[in-house]
């Protein structure tokens, strides 16, 4: 069962082939088995989850199912769910229960109608605070690569690809701040998708840089990441920023003919650094999309040479505010034996915050301080309109940007964790698009040498529905997707 | 400390008032939860006031328009576009770690309040800018030993911060201006202005200089002075001492300063070395506000009269005198009030101008009540002034049926019917009256006779006791001044 696609998986609980609780219970028992050597979820909610199926049975039987009920997921643990523990992979969080959920799982997991009636497994380990492109700064400590246990999974959503790779959930949700859903997704051969800012409400996920973060999904096909990005986006009046205009139907666009499409390759995307055999999975992949009917024009995008660094004030910046409710005083971590307030604050938030977040929290602080505002913040917030503007520029003569997703493929544990620099560079292709706020995907393209290679697309403002489309003709052509990992299979 | 030494000395104040008006919206200004004062603590604060992980900031639309309310009545700019920036401390009554201010570009920019001085002048007081925020929770020291409690129930409440230039120059000017302000507010229906719950609270920044020196001095900020006594006593108190501090050789040193009105005096609290850095940006979870020029002028057309105008108004259209004026229009309950008593009554409206300022207002100040709650209705007081003006009573006998009136006895009517308070109009009965009392005093009838004309006040007086005050004065002197002159 678990290697069924979403929309068998669906067909199958209507043909009655098995129950959600049959294949709640699969799922519940592969994590029991596997996890252990993957650490990819911090939480599984057994009992929960065969209540959900339970009810999703009963809809199926009374014929007011939705197209997703009795269908599992996994929550990345950045995501608040009533009376279950969301911690954020921090200890500032180890104790924190939400009152309340999260948009996005009352949208996916409440029952049809209201909801799309799907079974959360549990909640996925990811770095602190989604801080991090490794899965490393987890208070639950690393997860591992299904591919590769010695290798990392990228982060900062490390848990929910691990799990969906290796067969623990059919799907996941995942955010993306600088390519938390996209790194990972690549090295770990899945589809991650982050949406249009303001597409996908961010009520209820904890957040790490307020303008930068978007929820979305990382699942085995475009095909799957269609459906259930489907089921979270749209409108919600909790989230001011969140976007108030229709979703497009992205299930229905996927089987559209390429024909015409114009693809834009940056230059920027393919210069130095890129590894030569990632660079040849993709060089491969454009091939096949031309043998599809689209076209390939160069462009440029000037200013990505400083995303990494403008990324590194803005995304810190808004964290130190972000983080500054994490006081010990009303929830989470409070230190012990305090004397003063002072002194609750700096051991609580010392002992809670793991040494990336307090290393981020410390940029932060100090580019908004006084006299350095101008010189970073500002100026960083000019940059990143320069940034908007390559791509719309860009978008102005092609439909979609393709390059690629990562610099190569996974990297071994503890290969980068004493060079922060070099795990920052991890994100040199991603985070342009958490800038410029536009919707952005990877997709598998390959292997090398075992491990799996991921390219990205880089769309226009709300233009999900026909990025989907193309990397599902993509994945009709290829079967790079379908490939899964020795062990886990 | 001479409180008057800025008085016939070479220094001057230059004092600026900050001051912030809670907002009388039904919910906070980021979240759906009440703002009732008083409530249990930590009952009307939701997730979003408690900063829990994840949820995020809604505006409340009703604060804007109140801001903008509040700025176009001090003819303030409207920012066609205004941005929410984060204020950050760490304070446990801060859930967030940071507050929800406006920064660089707030809603209200650039007005003015004229405040009229002692001595009848009037002086404009620019108002530098008006940005919309959020108040904070409140500490608890009281009834904790070793320990403070948290109540939330204040944080996230609508604030408008009015911030003036630093126009004034005394402590009176200070105390004009507020009042004003606070008589504005309240008129607008933004605040309620209740300045012992906080709904109206201010901070003055106060230093001084040689009168003509070009620059300011160093200026220290006053906290939370919470009345208009407190304002002049803080203020009067800073400007001299700062002013010895100067003369003694001494230098004034920035610092944020706190008022003890147990001791009228006010004390250091911390310097600007000590200051935060509140590192100021704009909130990402927040879009920019865009007012514009149709929606202002929606909220310019249903602005209510402002008592400026009202005063003009009641000046020119009752004949009343400006002080009288002044007095009617102090609160827009009173001047309705007022008005209906006029529309009502049918009176001379001098008339009602003195029952309602005089009589009524007495009455009220005496048990400590608001207009809203006068125990007599405008309709009631009305009544009774119709009977003045059809000569059922007499003004004087009037004032007794007002006393029972505010003693709950009931209607003007009934009260003059049961007391039996009629007028008597009917002259043969006044006459004899006047024949009575000249029988029983010849001497002084000889005597007013002789030249003695200040004695006609008392043949006035012995033929009001005769009738209980219920003959018509009118009459009474007409007729009295016949049979005198015999």
């Amino acid at each position: 069962m678990h290697t069924l696609s979403i929309s068998q998986l669906a067909d199958g609980l209507r043909a009655r082939k098995f129950s959600a609780r049959e294949l709640t219970q699969h799922y519940l028992d592969r994590i029991a088995a596997h996890d252990p050597a993957l650490n990819s979820y911090v939480t599984v909610t057994a009992e929960q989850a065969l209540q959900q199926a339970a009810a999703a049975d009963a809809a199926l039987a009374a014929g007011n199912a939705g197209a997703l009920s009795g269908i599992p997921l996994a929550q990345k643990d950045i995501f608040c769910t009533a009376g279950v523990r969301t911690a954020c992979g921090s200890k500032m969080l180890d104790n924190f229960i939400a009152p309340y959920n999260a948009t996005i799982v009352d949208k996916l997991q409440a029952e049809a109608p209201q909801g799309a009636g799907m079974v959360m497994l549990g909640k996925t380990n990811m770095d602190e605070f989604a801080m991090g492109s490794s899965n490393e700064t987890s208070f639950y400590g690393p997860v591992k690569n299904p591919w590769d246990l010695q290798r990392v999974p990228g982060g900062s959503s490390g848990g929910s690809v691990a799990a969906v790779a290796a067969g623990l959930a059919p799907v996941a949700t995942a955010t993306d701040t600088g390519g938390s859903i996209r790194l990972p997704a690549s090295l770990t051969i899945l589809t991650g998708f982050k949406p249009t800012y303001g597409r996908v409400s961010r009520y209820g996920m904890i957040a790490f840089a307020s303008s930068l973060d978007q929820a979305g999904v990382v699942a085995r096909s475009a095909a799957d990441a269609a459906y259930v990005l489907q089921a979270m986006s749209g409108f919600d009046p909790r989230d001011s920023t969140s976007v108030d205009r229709p979703v497009d139907d992205y299930g229905a666009a996927l089987d559209a003919p390429i024909k015409g499409l114009k693809i834009g390759l940056p230059k920027e995307y393919f210069a130095e650094g890129l590894d030569a055999g990632a660079r040849s999975c993709i060089e491969a992949a454009i091939k096949q999309l031309v043998a599809l009917g689209a076209s390939v024009h160069e462009v440029s995008l000037p200013s990505s040479p400083l995303s990494v660094p403008t990324y590194y004030v803005v995304a810190p910046a808004e964290a130190s505010s972000n983080l500054a409710r994490f006081d010990g005083v009303r929830y989470g971590h409070r230190a012990e034996g305090a004397k003063t307030l002072e002194e609750l604050y700096k051991r609580s938030r010392g002992e809670g915050f793991g040494a990336e977040v307090q290393r981020r929290i410390m940029i932060g602080t100090y580019v908004l301080s006084h006299g350095y505002y101008d010189a970073y913040y500002l100026k960083a917030q000019k940059v990143r309109r320069l940034i908007y503007e390559d791509f719309k520029r860009a978008f102005e003569s092609v439909d979609l940007v393709l390059g690629p997703t990562a610099t190569g493929t996974a990297f071994k544990l503890g290969a980068k964790t004493d060079d922060p620099v070099a795990m920052y560079l991890n994100d040199i292709y991603t985070i342009a698009a958490n800038l410029a706020g536009i919707p952005a995907m990877s997709l598998p393209c390959g292997f090398v040498d075992g491990l799996p290679v991921g390219m990205q697309l880089m769309g226009n403002f709300f233009d999900e529905a026909r990025m989907l489309n193309v990397a599902h003709q993509y994945q009709q052509a290829t079967d790079f997707h379908k490939q899964s990992p020795q062990g886990f299979k | 400390m001479a409180n008057d030494s800025i008085h016939n000395s070479e220094w001057e104040a230059v004092i600026g008032l900050e001051v912030h008006c809670q907002l009388m919206t039904h919910s906070k200004i980021f979240s759906g939860a009440a703002i009732q004062y008083g409530a249990e603590p930590n009952t009307q604060a939701c997730a979003i006031d408690l900063a829990l992980p994840g949820v995020l900031p809604v505006l409340n639309e009703d604060a804007v328009k109140k801001a903008v309310t509040f700025g176009l009545s001090v003819d303030a700019h409207i920012a066609a576009r205004c941005v929410f920036a984060r204020k950050h401390y760490f304070y446990p009554d801060l859930p967030k770690g940071y507050q929800i201010s406006q920064y660089e570009l707030p809603i209200v920019y650039l007005g003015h309040l004229d405040i009229e001085l002692e001595d009848g002048r009037t002086k404009t007081i620019g108002i530098t800018r008006a940005h919309l925020e959020e108040d904070a929770g409140k500490s608890l020291h009281e009834n904790f030993s070793n320990a403070t409690g948290i109540d939330l129930n204040r944080a996230g409440t609508p604030l408008i911060e009015i911030v003036s230039e630093p126009d004034i120059r005394s402590a009176s000017e200070a105390v004009a201006y507020l009042k004003k302000l606070h008589q504005l507010v309240v008129y607008l229906g933004v605040c309620d202005g209740n300045m012992q719950e906080g709904s109206f609270r201010c901070d003055a920044n106060v230093s001084v200089r040689k009168v003509g020196a070009p620059k300011f001095g160093t200026r220290t900020e006053t906290k939370n002075v919470n009345s208009f006594r407190y304002v002049e006593k803080a203020i009067e108190y800073e400007i001299t001492r700062q002013i010895e501090v100067i003369e003694g050789g001494g230098a004034i040193r920035q610092e944020t300063r706190l008022f003890d009105p147990s001791t009228g005096e006010t004390r250091a609290m911390r310097s600007k070395e000590d200051a935060n850095d509140y590192r100021y940006f704009p909130d990402p979870d927040l879009l920019p506000v865009i007012c514009t020029q149709d929606y202002i002028e929606a909220i310019r057309a249903s602005l209510p009269e402002l008592p400026e105008a009202k005063k003009l108004r009641f000046e020119k259209d009752f004949g009343l005198s400006p002080y009288d004026a002044k007095t009617l229009t102090s609160s827009r309950e009173l001047a309705t009030y007022y008005e209906a008593v006029v529309k009502d009554s049918g009176a001379d409206p001098k008339l009602c101008a003195n029952w309602v300022s005089t009589d009524l207002l007495a009455v009220l100040n005496k048990s400590g009540k608001d207009i809203s709650d006068s125990p007599i209705s405008a309709a009631a007081l009305a009544g009774l002034l119709q009977r003045i003006v059809d000569k059922t009573i007499s003004g004087k006998i009037a004032k007794e049926v007002f006393e029972a009136m505010v003693a709950g006895e009931g209607n003007a009517d009934d009260i003059i019917k049961a007391k039996g308070l009629v007028q008597i109009t009917d002259e043969s009965a006044i006459v004899k009256a006047i024949e009575d009392v000249m029988a029983k005093s010849p001497e002084q009838v000889a005597g007013y006779r002789s030249g003695k004309d200040k004695l006609f006040g008392f043949f006035v007086g012995q033929v009001m006791k005769a009738t209980q005050g219920k003959a018509n004065p009118d009459a009474v002197n007409r007729l009295l001044k016949e049979k005198l002159l015999g």
